[in-house]
């Protein structure tokens, strides 16, 4: 076996060492009814036999490269430049651990003290920590930590909010002592958080741009937060929009807790992600998960430490912060190389170009009879009103050879009102070919 | 602290490296994207006005900035690497290139599911290892890391719970526990109550049975446990705590000792997580990303997070939403982490059921051969044979002047990443080695050979050469009570900072 270094020859003189007849006798702890079973399963197999079996499973996908592309919902689909990937495949990165002996780590400790640097900048906050698993578990935490800080109980999740972030922030308090007001589905952009503050609210949380894709002021609500003593915490499933929107941290958010899978990542059909964690500098000894901070060294020289960890579970054990240990270290390191690629400019013109994509694909569907855009504003996504059930026309338009966008209905099942619905997604790779064929498709589709 | 670039001197191959930050210049960047088209922007008057304050390089200072970085690193790459618990072996390469194939790496998760029967039949393949190796029928594969599988599986254990009326406030957790482990069960609401145990090293029979009553919900064993060695009583405890109503949750972080040879399921493991980052060999990453599919008896399958695959009318579908009403809900954002999926099934169908069974069975061998190769000089507090990694505690220092601590940094000026240490808490200072199956005899002999040499010196009482290493690393021991006091946790522009002091 090629992984497997040791000979038969090895063996015997390592057991000999040991004064051990055999190395099942090593096993003799193990209970002897549970000793070595029958596996009917296969055996080993060379690099070429692995590379053809899992090269014919990942032949049965389309890939998004491959087709007009049009899907977003959480996880959109960006050009990530060759660099990136050539980057993190280096060893000292990809087959390090958890930087607990700094001074053999300071790679991926100042990466990760750039990536925070990063995410505060863009979130327009204060601090970030190292990551946590995805948009949606970065989000029940800002929830879980709203809840230590405020000592209240109240969370208030909008009806913007995407609903499997909505699904793990209630599957996540569903045994802590919180009160959830989880607002209906928002379809009209009608919905007003500020009703729903009161003196028991520890924290609000809302979308932006919201899971429809309309980009709303949140500073109206942020100070109702305040003047409630509530803390805003602000979603962001879309991270490139920061390149061209105000920042939450602007307009009063309190916490950010994002999806940065844009920024250096594959899809990856959903995972592995990188969550983003932001907020102000008076919360930090109450935040989840790693933080990397400044130490100098024994002759004084700078460089980088794990801190705060008397946070952490691996410390505080049931009264810390967080069970999160292992994050997305390399998800977060390829966002902070790309980020590092674009560079204020970069990002900026990244964004902007995201949105013209998204303005010029908005008008040409419009156009369609039986299809409608439903925002007013938007910024990479909007989202469509279609006179058929969307979900229909999406396996209709698959099948057709486009992937035209998320039905609404995909993650609201059990809501009739959002059948007519299709969120639309463009990013820097649609081109007009794209935009052709989607539009043609649907015209077809919808006649 | 500034490091303006005049003030840095490289030595060798060992390069000192500004913070991006401090080398971005004005109208610098590292891609060349198309010019934006002119369209009436929709962003609701809410667009950017200020500058966020990025550096702009470009691509040839990026890629510079950082390789200089990853040469920072210790890794498997570069050497062994005997960080107990943490499984770090070899991350073959053909994991990697299949990850990037399009069809897995450029396939969108909410994708109309004809158009990804690849990617579904992949996960169901490698449930299908996962529950025979565990021998349990069920997989949930959603959970992001070990922690968050631990937490999955605790919400499904009290799901059950309430569900057949029956709520139970606690879970009993072993003193040599993971800190995960309590952790994830205070985020479930349970109270946490520690087990002692006993002097061979394993969880005290007694006192556990003493402390099952009818309001614990579970028992978190890791098995074989963070003493290295395998829990010989466990089918007492599992009757013990079956008797109770509770059921048995098993921390795999483990499992690559086991793997091949023994099937959880069969020792009466109802719940237990799986870190495809340590037995399945997908890369640490620096931090992750992980990986912690859990496997769950037939008691809890119903009450299973959402998603999971099913078989549909037209082929594989993915269940998404419970119509049941029993599922507890959703864990993570999509469907878990399928990029380490694919990783995993490519390193279990490379080593087939002979391949993993070798491959526990010679982590064990390493495992021993370092015990017996440093018995004699170094103290362990329990006795063998260990399992996967093998523990040491600090009898043999006393006297010495030098600490567990002084013993790990003088192992990063020999060449080597440290054990763990101070963990587990059950052991005076406490030295967790983990050789992994992938070392050679050779590479085995060298680490005993560096261990002994260490060992010799500080008995030798030089504690002050101890005190000072590491020396020859990139960087000296680091005030960390000073970094914890005053948090720098960003970088700011210099001036900001002037205006901070002032």
């Amino acid at each position: 076996m090629r992984y497997l270094p040791l000979t038969d020859a090895d063996r015997r003189a390592m057991l000999a060492s040991i004064g051990a007849p055999s190395v099942d006798s090593l096993f003799r702890d193990v209970p002897e009814a549970a000793r070595d079973p029958d596996f009917d399963l296969p055996r080993h197999a060379g690099e070429i036999e692995v590379e053809r079996e899992l090269g014919a499973l990942a032949a049965r996908n389309v890939a998004a490269g491959s087709v007009p592309f049009f899907l977003g919902a959480g996880a959109y689909r960006h050009h990530v430049p060759a660099s990136v990937d050539a980057l993190i495949q280096r060893g000292e990165f990809l087959t390090s651990y958890t930087p607990y002996q700094p001074e053999i780590s300071q790679g991926t400790l100042q990466a990760l003290f750039e990536f925070q640097t990063q995410v505060a900048l863009i979130a327009g906050l204060d601090v970030a920590n190292a990551s946590m698993y995805d948009g949606a578990t970065s989000c029940l935490e800002a929830v879980n930590m709203a809840l230590r800080v405020t000592r209240r109980a109240g969370v208030v999740l909008s009806g913007a909010l995407h609903p499997q972030y909505r699904d793990v922030t209630k599957t996540g308090l569903r045994y802590l002592s919180a009160e959830l007001d989880c607002l209906p589905p928002d379809f009209d952009g009608t919905e007003s958080l500020v009703d729903r503050i009161d003196a028991g609210t520890a924290c609000v949380v809302v979308q932006y741009p919201d899971f429809f894709g309309r980009v709303r002021d949140l500073a109206p609500l942020s100070e109702a937060c305040r003047d409630a003593g509530a803390l805003l915490i602000v979603a962001v499933t879309e991270v490139v929009a920061l390149g061209a929107l105000r920042s939450p941290g602007e307009m009063g958010a309190d916490i950010v807790a994002a999806e940065g899978k844009s920024i250096g990542n594959p899809l990856t059909f959903g995972g592995p992600y990188v969550g983003l964690f932001a907020c102000r500098e008076r919360h930090v000894r109450q935040m989840p998960g790693r933080l990397a901070g400044e130490a100098l060294d024994a002759d004084g020289k700078r460089g980088w430490v794990l801190t705060l960890a008397t946070r952490e579970q691996h410390i505080r054990r049931e009264k810390s912060t967080s069970n999160i240990c292992t994050n997305s270290g390399l998800c977060a390191l390829a966002f902070t190389i790309h980020m590092s690629l674009l560079g204020e400019e970069g990002f900026s013109r990244l964004a902007r170009l995201n949105h013209a994509k998204a303005a010029m694909l908005a008008d040409r569907l419009d156009s369609i009879p039986g299809a409608e855009v439903v925002n007013d504003s938007f910024f990479n996504e909007f989202t469509l009103r279609l006179d058929r059930p969307a979900a229909e026309v999406v396996d209709e338009l698959a099948g057709r050879g486009v992937l035209a966008g998320v039905p609404v209905s995909r993650l609201l099942p059990g809501e009739p009102e959002a059948a007519p619905f299709l969120l639309v997604a463009a990013t820097e790779t649609t081109d007009e070919g794209d935009i052709a064929a989607l539009e043609a498709a649907l015209r077809e589709a919808l006649r | 602290m500034s490091a303006g670039t005049g003030a840095i001197r490289h030595r060798g191959l060992r390069f000192e490296e500004p913070l991006i930050f401090e080398q971005g210049a004005e109208g610098k960047t590292g891609v060349d994207l198309p010019d934006v088209p002119k369209i009436k922007d929709r962003l609701g008057g809410l667009a950017r006005k200020t500058p966020i304050g990025l550096p702009g390089l470009s691509e040839p200072q990026i890629v510079r900035h950082f390789t200089r970085l990853s040469q920072k690193n210790y890794a498997i790459d570069t050497g062994l690497y005997p960080l107990g618990s943490c499984t770090m072996k070899h991350n073959p390469r053909l994991n990697e290139k299949l990850a990037r194939l399009p069809g897995f790496g450029d396939i969108h998760p909410l994708q109309p599911e004809s158009t990804v029967q690849g990617a579904l039949a992949l996960m169901e393949r490698l449930s299908d290892w996962l529950k025979a190796l565990t021998g349990m029928p069920a997989i949930a594969l959603s959970p992001a890391a070990g922690a968050h599988g631990e937490w999955t599986g605790l919400m499904t254990i009290r799901s059950a719970h309430e569900a057949a009326g029956d709520a139970r406030k606690r879970v009993l957790v072993p003193d040599s526990a993971h800190g995960t482990n309590p952790a994830s069960a205070a985020m479930c609401g349970y109270e946490v109550a520690a087990v002692p145990l006993n002097a061979r090293g394993r969880v005290d029979l007694g006192a556990l049975k003493a402390a099952l009553d009818d309001d614990v919900a579970a028992f978190m064993l890791t098995n074989p446990n963070t003493c290295g060695l395998f829990e010989d009583e466990i089918l007492d405890q599992a009757e013990a705590v079956h008797e109770a109503g509770a059921y048995f949750y098993c921390d795999g972080a483990n499992f690559n000792a086991i793997v091949g040879r023994v099937r959880p399921g069969d020792l009466g493991i109802d719940c237990m997580h799986l870190n495809l980052h340590k037995t399945f060999s997908t890369p640490h990453g620096g931090g992750g990303p992980g990986s912690g599919p859990i496997a769950l008896c037939e008691a809890l399958v119903p009450f299973a997070p959402v998603p999971y695959v099913a078989e549909g009318p037209d082929g594989l579908r993915l269940v998404e939403s419970d119509a049941s009403g029993t599922a507890f809900g959703r864990v993570k954002g999509f469907h878990g982490q399928m990029g380490m999926f694919v990783r995993a099934l490519a390193y279990i169908l490379s080593h087939g059921i002979d391949g993993l069974r070798q491959a526990s069975s010679d982590a064990v061998l390493n495992a021993n051969y370092v015990s017996a190769g440093l018995a004699d000089l170094m103290s362990l507090p329990y006795e063998g044979p260990c399992m996967h990694e093998v523990l040491f505690d600090d009898a043999f220092l006393k006297d010495t002047g030098v600490t567990t601590l002084d013993l790990a940094k003088a192992m990063i000026d020999e060449g080597y990443h440290p054990a763990t240490i101070y963990f587990p808490l059950v052991v005076h200072g406490a030295l967790l080695l983990e050789p992994t199956e992938t070392e050679s005899k050779e590479s085995l002999d060298h680490l005993i050979a560096t261990l002994r040499r260490i060992v010799e010196r500080a008995l030798a009482g030089k504690p002050d050469e101890f005190h000072a290493a590491p020396v020859d690393a990139p960087r000296r021991r680091f005030d960390e009570t000073a970094a914890a006091r005053r948090p720098v946790l960003r970088w700011r522009p210099p001036a900001a900072e002037d205006r901070a002091a002032e």
